[in-house]
């Protein structure tokens, strides 16, 4: 019947086809998100992801691990010693450069995810035996890092400090961590 | 093709007939279904959150004190509109099991939003022995696990009676022509007085019956409205999509004779 | 004009063609679904559900894959885990509902796939094997749709799985000693479920493989066409990309709508409430049925007041497709130039929906002879009216070729 498409109407058909093709490839897109969002924290590991520690069982000098998200968090009592050890550090020589006091809430509680920054593994120095490296702090037995008593990187191959979460004091003596 | 439409057509309502022919099946001997308007059925339907929160509330004064609902976390309470502060003092008055603690020993402490819903029984057993030998179902997904679904609940709800003279009841039963058997050992749960709702709506049977069945038919199907509003887009995009597709169809076959 | 202008061969030049060197294919491709595979030009909607099978096998196995992430295959935590998806998993709920219902569409495009090839005689000369690989998939589809079924282990899953593979104890000497051995077991249970949960993620794949065996037997001979005949040349013909690519997308899109409006309005109409209550071992639910894909066979089943007669008799509806293509005895192809046989398909398929209706209602008063009866003519269908029906029937004449009977219709 037809012969072969005048210009104007094989520009109409290109239109036709390409608007189609886009209509489709932004449909099949957008398809994809609940594939990809299924495997994002559901809604029951969301409810978890904060947590209340009490406090008031940790002496001076001692330290608890709790789990949060998964992950140890370091909650750690610090001595006079520990506090004016990591308070003198001259910050500009760090590799990480903080602050003790922007570390800490409170300055005799040291709350932080014991996560090596380097490759994941749990640094040592929770218990009064661990080695606690050569700043009085954290040990990593992986690949060597040292942290000070405030948690900084000192040296090793880590590029950060040991990560602060965000928590808060509800009292004096809890936490709320996430 | 089109003789073949035609056959189908007939085959189909042969089968029809077939069908409408058939006698009902002889295992229902129970009362047809009241059919109230609910708010969540049909294509553009959602849920009341008002209705939604006086049905928690007969939930809770009621249903709760046989009842479980474990699959329904205290923090989902915060989707039907509930202040979250509302939510955790809702959980705080529930005592839950945890440990080991630093002794190693389990204790009590109050839920908290992340938990499910407190069940009233240990378990079965413990129900089963404290109801006398009836077992009060989990609810959190009565409204799909049963035919007829919200009619059947709210039918059940509102349909004790006297059992006629002709029925006996066992001991301990209760009459109730929608109920399989017409025997229920849950007596009727809902009288007038049970309970004074928070916003001033007034507690009749009917009105908690409705109330509650809503509350139940979002804790089986929490995303239903999220499923419907989707729903609307995907079906636009897919009728306009495939009137694309129809129009691409046409014109690469338009040369064709 | 015969659509087969286009270049067939693949890239020469550019990236493409450093690929198609070394790996052809793209010329692969353009001769399996592009514009150097022929296909008759009278191709009807009825051959739009094999490509829709296929896309309804991959968003089977897209969103199998990912339930599988969430899914915990044990007694304690099926029913919780899936519970879980509906309620915490991110989208879960439209996941779960895709793939529960994409079940009931998959069979849905299959059964008219396989009514379409009885009707216009798919499975003669010489698409035998294809037909064969056919049947094939569509066990394999039972299999993997049952085990599926018995997945989120609420009730009617517990009591599928216990009536199911009961089944074979109803083999002479060994039955008790298979079943045993399926279970893994003295009942239903952990051991049975986390096998069935392995093979449902197998299966698919071997559907997919087998799928692919299919369209590699369809390639051979080409598809078969409203009219039974042969194509004979250019002119009989059209290449499949654009012409059945375009109109394969237009079916796509009804596919999907009918699709969308099962999962996101009534995600639930087709399976039985029953299932959302836990699996308990020690009480059935007054009425077992399986999905609404299976009831013609669970009619067939019941019929049979035997055991080992009624688990012979269901496998036998499906044994006996296997030989249609023998049983048939007509020379011609297409049931529109077989004016008793015509008929006698479509009373097939009023018995076949007959079957349906009878499996899905409980075992008592009319529905025993009615079920008996259907059942009876369904062996019959097969066994004696098609070998009888295509030595007596004398056909209509059939047209000289494609081209002139689509020119014929194109004039009237």
């Amino acid at each position: 019947m037809a012969g072969e498409p005048s210009g104007a109407d094989k520009n109409r058909r290109d239109f036709l086809y390409i608007a189609t093709g886009a209509m489709a490839t932004a449909g099949t897109a957008v398809a994809l998100w609940p594939f990809i969002h299924q495997m994002n924290p559901a809604a029951d590991v969301l409810a978890l992801a904060s947590i209340e520690v009490d406090l008031s069982g940790v002496p001076v000098g001692q330290a608890i691990t709790v789990r949060w998200r998964g992950k140890p968090v370091f909650i750690r009592h610090r001595t006079p010693d520990e506090i004016a050890e990591a308070q003198k550090v001259d910050v500009g020589t760090l590799r990480d450069p903080q602050a003790d006091s922007a570390r800490v809430q409170k300055p005799e509680w040291l709350v932080m995810v014991g996560v090596c920054t380097h490759l994941g593994c749990i640094p040592l120095g929770q218990k009064d035996t661990d080695p606690h490296g050569e700043f009085d702090g954290w040990f990593c037995p992986c690949h060597g890092s040292q942290y000070d008593s405030s948690g900084r990187i000192r040296k090793g191959p880590a590029p950060q400090n040991l990560e602060v979460p965000q928590y808060a004091f509800i009292d004096a003596n809890r936490i709320r961590i996430g | 093709m089109r003789t073949l439409v035609r056959s189908a057509g007939v085959a189909a309502l042969a089968a029809a007939l077939f069908a409408a022919a058939l006698p009902a099946s002889p295992a229902e001997d129970t009362a047809p279904l009241k059919t109230p308007q609910w708010s969540f059925t049909g294509v553009m339907g959602g849920f009341d959150t008002a209705a939604l929160q006086r049905g928690f509330q007969v939930f809770d004064n009621v249903c709760a004190a046989c009842h479980s609902l474990s699959f329904v976390a205290y923090r989902n309470l915060v989707d039907i509109g509930l202040p979250e502060a509302k939510a955790k003092e809702v959980a705080a008055a529930k005592m839950v099991t945890d440990g080991p603690n630093d002794q190693g020993e389990m204790f009590q402490r109050p839920a908290i939003l992340a938990d499910r819903f407190v069940p009233p029984f240990a378990n079965e057993n413990a129900a089963r022995y404290a109801m006398n030998g009836a077992y009060p179902p989990d609810l959190s997904l009565i409204v799909k696990a049963r035919e007829g679904g919200p009619d059947y609940v709210y039918s059940l709800l509102t349909g004790f009676a006297d059992a006629p003279h002709d029925v006996t009841l066992a001991a301990g039963m209760n009459y109730n022509p929608y109920f399989p058997g017409h025997q229920i050992a849950m007596p009727p749960p809902l009288a007038e007085g049970v309970l004074d709702y928070a916003d001033g709506t007034k507690a009749t049977v009917d009105q908690m019956a409705k109330d509650v069945t809503q509350f139940l038919e979002w804790a089986a199907e929490p995303k239903l409205g999220e499923r419907k509003r989707m729903g609307l887009g995907v079906m636009l995009f897919l009728l306009v999509l495939t009137g694309m597709f129809y129009a691409v169809k046409r014109a690469v076959w338009r040369d064709v004779h | 004009m015969s659509g087969s202008t286009q270049p067939s061969g693949g890239p020469t030049k550019g990236v493409l063609g450093w690929i198609e060197f070394r790996l052809p294919i793209f010329s692969f491709l353009n001769s399996s679904v592009g514009y150097a595979y022929p296909a008759p030009k009278n191709l009807s909607y009825w051959w739009n559900f094999g490509s829709l099978a296929g896309v309804a096998l991959v968003i089977q196995i897209l969103t199998g894959i990912v339930l599988a992430m969430h899914y915990i295959p044990t007694a304690a935590e099926a029913f919780g885990s899936v519970e879980r998806i509906m309620r915490d998993v991110n989208y879960g709920w439209l996941l779960r509902y895709m793939h529960a219902n994409g079940a009931s569409m998959f069979f849905a495009v299959v059964y008219l796939h396989i009514f379409r090839g009885l009707y216009y005689g798919s499975y003669k000369y010489p698409r035998e094997l294809l037909w064969w690989i056919g049947l094939v998939i569509f066990i394999l589809m039972i299999a993997t749709a049952f085990m599926g079924y018995v997945l989120p282990w609420g009730q009617m899953s517990f009591w599928a799985a216990t009536v199911i593979t009961n089944l074979f104890s109803a083999i002479p000497l060994v039955g008790t000693a298979i079943v045993t051995w399926f279970w893994g077991d003295f009942s239903v249970g952990d051991a049975l479920l986390r096998r069935l949960f392995s093979l449902h993620y197998l299966l698919p794949f071997v559907i997919a493989a087998m799928a692919i065996i299919h369209l590699w037997a369809l390639h051979q001979h080409k598809s078969n066409n409203p009219l039974g005949i042969d194509m004979k040349g250019p002119q009989d013909q059209l290449s499949f990309h654009p012409y059945y690519t375009a109109k394969d997308l237009f079916g796509l899109g009804i596919y999907l709508i009918i699709f969308a409006a099962l999962v996101f309005y009534v995600p639930n109409s087709l399976s039985e409430p029953v299932n959302y209550v836990p699996a308990n071992p020690l009480q059935t639910p007054p009425h077992i049925v399986p999905e609404w894909y299976l009831l013609p066979f669970y009619a067939i089943l019941r019929a049979v007041p035997d055991k080992l007669g009624g688990v012979i008799a269901m496998a036998g509806a499906l044994v006996v497709l296997f030989a249609v293509p023998w049983l048939d005895t007509s020379k011609v192809r297409s049931a529109r130039f077989r004016p008793i046989f015509k008929w006698l398909f479509w009373v097939f398929v009023v018995d076949a929906i007959v079957l349906g209706i009878v499996g899905a209602h409980p075992p008592g008063g009319a529905y025993v002879p009615i079920g008996q009866i259907a059942t009876a003519y369904y062996f019959l269908h097969f066994l004696v009216l098609m070998p009888v029906i295509g030595k007596l029937e004398s056909p209509l004449p059939l047209p000289d070729s494609i081209a002139t009977a689509v020119l014929a219709k194109g004039k009237r």
